[in-house]
This record gives C-alpha cells, sequence and structure tokens, in this order.
C-alpha cells in the first residue's frame, strides 16, 4: 500500500503540445480515487505518468515517500489494468497472470501459488489453461484484474476497464471492483468517462479538464458543491440545467435574480455581486417541480418531451424567452405533464446553484453539504 | 409453454421457396464471381505450364522436345532421365549443400531481419524513417548490382568457397526487415505496455511478446527466403570453387556436358531440385499466405 503525491505534474510532447498544465492532487494510502473527464482531458496520460508508460516533463511524483519520475515502471511498486485487457494471446491464463512473476525470477510454485489464489479471489480458476481467444470479455478482465493482484503491487491503476463490456457486465464488474477494493484495501486509481462508474466507485474523484483538475472531492461534495459550472454540469445524469440570469438585488431575505424572459426568483442566500452582474443559475433536474398554474418563482415552460425510464421519467420542457431546454424527473408513480402541456417549474431554492461569469460557483450557493 | 411449442411451423410451400431463393441467390453469386474465376485461372495456366512442361519432358523419353504446340502429356513416360540424373551427378551431396546453404540463410535472416524490423516498428530515434528509407530503396536494385562489391568483400575475408561466403550478403533483405516491421506494428501498444509495467525489459519485451505474435510473418519470410536460397545461383557459382561445395541448383549443371546438351535429363534434374521445395511450401502455404496477411493491411 502506498500514498501518492503529484506536484505540479506537467506533461509536454516533444515539438508539441502541453497536455497536462501542472497537476497538483494527493492520493491517501488505500483510497479509491476515481480520473473523470470527457476525452481528451488528460486523465490517461496522468495514469501512465504514473505506471511509468510516458515520461515526466515537469513536477514531482513520489510513491510512498519515494520519488519516482525517473524509475522505470517495474519498478514503481504498480500494476495496471488496461481497456483493451491486454492480455498475451499467446499465454493462457495461468501463464499471462504469472508473467510478471515470472520475470521477477520468482520460484515456480510460488508463482502457481499466487495464480491460484488470484483465480479463487476471481472465479476463474477454471480457465486457467485457456487462451485468451477463448475468454468472453468480461472472463478477459477478470484475467486482467487477476495479473494485476498476483503483483501484489502498492497502487493498482485501472485505464478505463469496463468500457468494453455491454451495460449488464459493467455494472456487474463495478460491484465486484467495489468489493475487490474492500478486501484488498489498496491504493487504487481508476480511470473513467463514465460519470456512474466514477460516483458509485470513488472514495474521491478528481474531475479533469484540458489537462488540468477542476475539482476533488467525495463523489456527493463534488455533486452537491460543484466548484464551477464544468464539474456541475459533468456529473449528474440528466445534467444540471444551466439558465442565464442577472443578479438584480439582494436583501436581507435573500437575493433577487432575474431569468431571460424576466421571470424572477428570490434565492435565500445572499451573494457579493454587483447588481446587474451576469450570472448562470444552475438547477438539478430532481430540484425541480411543476404545477399547472403561475406561482412565485415559478418558470413558465411547455413541455416537449417525456422520456418513460421506467423507474423514473424525464420531462423536457423549454421556458419562455429562453433559448435552454429545462429536463426535470420524477418517480415514475407520479403524474407527468404531457407533451405541449403549459406548465410552471419550481426550482428547489435551497438547491439551486449560481454561477459567475467565468463559470465559477459563487460562495454559499449549492445544496448544504455536510 | 415450451419453445418448440411457440415456434410456428413453417408450411412445405414455403420452404421449399425458401430453397429456390437460395439456389438464385447463389447462382447470382457464381455468375458475379465468374470473370474473377477466368482471369484467375488463365494467370494460373500461365504461371504454371513451364513447370509442367518441365515435368513432361522430364517423363518423356520420344518425341521432339522443341516441338510446337508442346505436348501436354509425356510421351513414352518413364523414369529413365532421373536414373540418369543420379547416374551423372552426386545428387545427394548437392541436396546437402542446398540443406545447409538455405538452413543457415533462413536462420540468420530471420535473426537479423526481426532485430532489424524491431527498432524501426516500436522504438523512437532520429533519422528512423530516412533508415528505413534507404533499406527500402534497396529493394529496387537488382541483386547482381551488389555482386562485385559482396564478392570483394568475401574475398577479403576470405570466405571464398564456403557456406558463410554464400550465406553472409544474404541475410538482410529489405524484403525480410519490411515484412517483419510491419508485423511488429501491428501489435497493439498496450501489449508492450503491459509487459512493460510486468518487468519486461526490452529485450524481454522482443524476445517473449514481440517475437511470438510476429509468428506467421516469422513463418512467411522463412519460407520466401528458403525459396530464394533454394533456388539461388548465380552468387553461389560465383563464391563456391570446389564443386563438392556446390548447391543443388549449381549443381545440375552438370548435366549439360561440354559437348552433348540432353535436355531430358536436365530437366529431370530442374525437376529433382524443385520438388523439396514444393513439398515444403506445399505444406506450409498456410502459414505464408498468414504471415503476409499483416504486410499488406
Amino acid at each position: 500500500m502506498a500514498e501518492l503525491k503529484l506536484k505540479n505534474l506537467q506533461k509536454t510532447y516533444e515539438d508539441g503540445p502541453t497536455v497536462i498544465h501542472g497537476i497538483d492532487l494527493d492520493i491517501r494510502d488505500g483510497e479509491f480515487m476515481v480520473f473523470v473527464g470527457p476525452s481528451g482531458c488528460g486523465k490517461t496520460t496522468t495514469l501512465r505518468m504514473i505506471a511509468g508508460l510516458e515520461d515526466i516533463s515537469g513536477g514531482e511524483l513520489s510513491i510512498g515517500q519515494r520519488r519516482v519520475n525517473d524509475v522505470p515502471a517495474a519498478k514503481r511498486g504498480v500494476a495496471m489494468v488496461f481497456q483493451s485487457y491486454a492480455l498475451y494471446p499467446h499465454m493462457t491464463v495461468r501463464e499471462n497472470m504469472g508473467f510478471g512473476l515470472k520475470l521477477a525470477k520468482k520460484p515456480k510454485a510460488e508463482i502457481n501459488e499466487a495464480v491460484e489464489r488470484a483465480a479463487q479471489v476471481l472465479q476463474i480458476t477454471h480457465l486457467l489453461e485457456r487462451k485468451p481467444k477463448a475468454l468472453s470479455g468480461g472472463q478477459r478482465q477478470r484475467v486482467a484484474i487477476g495479473r494485476a493482484i498476483v503483483r501484489k503491487p502498492d497502487v493498482f491503476l485501472f485505464d478505463e476497464p469496463l468500457s468494453n463490456l455491454d451495460a449488464s457486465l459493467r455494472v456487474q464488474m463495478r460491484i465486484e471492483l467495489a468489493k475487490l477494493h474492500k478486501d484488498l484495501a489498496t491504493t487504487m486509481i481508476y480511470v473513467t468517462h463514465d460519470q456512474v462508474e466514477a460516483m458509485t466507485l470513488g472514495d474521491r474523484i478528481a474531475v479533469f479538464n484540458g489537462g488540468r483538475i477542476e475539482q476533488v472531492g467525495t463523489p456527493l461534495e463534488l455533486y452537491q458543491q460543484p466548484a464551477n459550472q464544468f464539474v456541475a454540469g459533468f456529473l449528474g445524469s440528466p445534467k444540471m440545467n444551466f439558465l442565464p440570469a442577472q443578479l438584480r438585488s439582494g436583501s436581507n431575505s435573500g437575493s433577487d435574480i432575474v431569468l431571460a424572459g424576466n421571470t424572477s426568483i428570490t434565492l435565500p442566500q445572499q451573494y457579493r455581486l454587483q447588481s446587474g452582474s451576469p450570472i448562470t443559475l444552475g438547477v438539478r433536474p430532481e430540484h425541480i417541480a411543476w404545477q399547472v398554474q403561475a406561482g412565485d418563482n415559478a418558470i413558465p415552460a411547455s413541455v416537449d418531451l417525456v422520456e418513460h425510464l421506467g423507474g423514473e421519467q424525464i420531462i423536457y420542457a423549454r421556458a419562455d424567452g429562453m433559448d435552454a431546454q429545462i429536463a426535470f424527473s420524477l418517480p415514475s408513480k407520479e403524474t407527468a405533464p404531457h407533451r405541449g402541456e403549459r406548465v410552471w417549474l419550481k426550482p428547489e431554492l435551497a438547491a439551486c446553484h449560481l454561477f459567475d461569469a467565468a463559470g465559477l460557483a459563487l460562495p454559499g450557493s449549492g445544496q448544504p453539504y455536510p | 409453454m415450451s419453445q418448440a411449442q411457440t415456434m410456428p411451423a413453417i408450411a412445405p410451400s414455403s420452404a421449399s421457396a425458401l430453397q429456390r431463393g437460395l439456389r438464385s441467390a447463389r447462382l447470382r453469386r457464381i455468375v458475379r464471381r465468374l470473370p474473377h474465376y477466368l482471369l484467375l485461372s488463365v494467370l494460373a495456366i500461365i504461371t504454371v505450364y513451364p513447370f509442367w512442361w518441365t515435368l513432361v519432358t522430364a517423363l518423356s523419353t520420344t518425341g521432339d522436345v522443341y516441338s510446337f504446340p508442346p505436348p501436354l502429356w509425356p510421351q513414352d513416360p518413364s523414369l529413365v532421365n532421373f536414373i540418369e540424373v543420379f547416374d551423372t551427378i552426386d545428387l545427394l551431396a548437392f541436396y546437402k549443400n542446398s540443406l545447409l546453404i538455405s538452413g543457415a540463410t533462413v536462420v540468420g535472416t530471420l535473426v537479423i531481419c526481426s532485430l532489424a524490423a524491431y527498432p524501426l516498428a516500436r522504438m523512437q530515434f532520429p533519422g528512423r524513417k530516412l533508415v528505413f528509407g534507404a533499406i527500402i530503396a534497396t529493394m529496387i536494385l537488382p541483386a547482381e548490382i551488389n555482386f562485385l562489391v559482396n564478392f570483394i568483400t568475401v574475398s577479403k575475408l576470405q570466405l571464398t568457397d564456403s557456406v558463410t561466403g554464400v550465406v553472409l550478403p544474404n541475410l538482410a533483405g529489405a524484403v525480410g526487415i519490411f515484412l517483419m516491421k510491419q508485423a511488429f506494428e501491428a501489435v497493439p501498444q498496450d501489449l508492450i505496455d503491459a509487459a512493460r509495467v510486468d518487468g519486461a525489459n526490452e529485450w524481454e519485451i522482443f524476445w517473449k511478446i514481440m517475437l511470438p505474435l510476429a509468428k506467421p510473418a516469422l513463418g512467411a519470410l522463412a519460407i520466401l527466403t528458403l525459396v530464394t536460397a533454394w533456388n539461388q545461383y548465380i552468387w553461389p557459382s560465383v563464391v563456391m570453387t570446389s564443386p563438392e561445395n556446390f548447391p543443388l541448383s549449381v549443381g545440375v549443371q552438370y548435366l549439360s556436358g561440354s559437348f552433348s546438351f540432353k535436355t531430358r535429363v536436365v530437366a529431370a534434374g530442374a525437376v529433382l531440385t524443385v520438388i523439396p521445395i514444393l513439398i515444403v511450401f506445399l505444406f506450409t502455404q498456410r502459414y505464408f499466405l498468414r504471415g503476409f496477411d499483416g504486410a499488406v493491411k
């Protein structure tokens, strides 16, 4: 087990662009850290730098108090599970899993014992003599994880390991990975672009964007108190609704904001911004209620589409005077408006997020987080 | 309810209509492919005919060798010409020399070409493209251009009249390097990364991951090299001076004497030269084709 320290970590390709612009991050011993972000945000590059598969252009990387910038991959005490599984096709499952130990010149008996033990944990003992081509996607993924376990690394690195699996298998493997982390209690770093994986697996999540970390925190912290509009929009499905607005005035009782279309909303918090400042109101779909009559703090809108997802239903409505479509969700047992119906949408005021013109969350906005 | 019960039975009339449909689809496919088959058949006849003529000539004992149109089947077939080959030259010694030269060339070529191709395919170093370009450029030069410089080199190294002298200049061929480079490039980067994380050094990655995965290409290169080395004539006849060291391709020239030229015996010698390589190729052509798959992707 080991903690990791990333200090101003940078990556610049030779005669190319800088793709990682100085990352600072502490990963605790035994923590499950998830790197999440859109494609090309630098999360996999950072993981590969930690693995030793990419040179570090600047900054410092320590694993377990040891600076490892120039330490080769094999000597960093890390094991990696790849998106493509990266199983050696000419070797059996047993040989694949034992390859690292064989290279380390461990005795054959010790290798066999380690392989059998890992195979038992992952329930793949019956597959040990097969070649990878005779395995299903899920079985290959287990073997890839087994190959990592066998080496007893200080840090496990996962590079989008579930993205090649079908939806149901992905859920199953996600649960098994969480269980594995609990059993092994080893530091794990997990790269994904799937926010559900990030939210469900991570002790903490680092949200990447454009080669920088936007925010680090627990899943709930990031969901309820996003530091900026990017994080707020990236986590959550359907994503947070963003409505352009202006701050009108502040009073002891709260702040008045005016949305496009001249709808006024009074929020309970006070914000230190000049009257007339452009802001963005962020509301999550589950924090919007609907009614058929006008009322205070209610946005008039017309229903565009109703999606029935089984457990819940998502309603998409177009607000008066706004280009933005507002999505809100209801449990399936509740009555939803019909397509084309005129409705008034009431955001839950205490759960509203406000972002300034630069997209940064205004202090005090968002859901209360313990 | 069981699945069998829920499955609707196919009516006999619709089943026969289905069969008719399949038949007509098959017919349409055959008609569409007919021009391809015709063209390939013509090419096959053009390619195979010289070998067939040689075999017919070697097996025939009567008739004019150069008659036109040439006979398609042997006239008074007999193995007498083959027996004369064995009586005239020490065929087994020539076979042994050919095996030695071809075997050494194959092993040497596989080692040299894969070692040369790996860094070109998988390592970053200045001038990589230039080096590869220079190697590929040698493909447009006829092999005979190298004879002079190769002969001088082999002479200076005192390797004339030796197997090493025949083999050495043929080991690093552009085709082999190209073929192996393509094969190494086809190996996914993730496998190399996984091996690196597993603790493999560059040599172990090459030996334990890349080479086993490049087996089809190695097989194709081995067969290609074997055929070329077995059939080469001019270079061994330049380097070898003692008849007892001649490979088969050079040795069979003894069948045409200074004052007489027995075409049928020479043809029999040619057939005996080709047969071993033909058998090897027949058994390995699957690997040969698979090996080239990667090179032309």
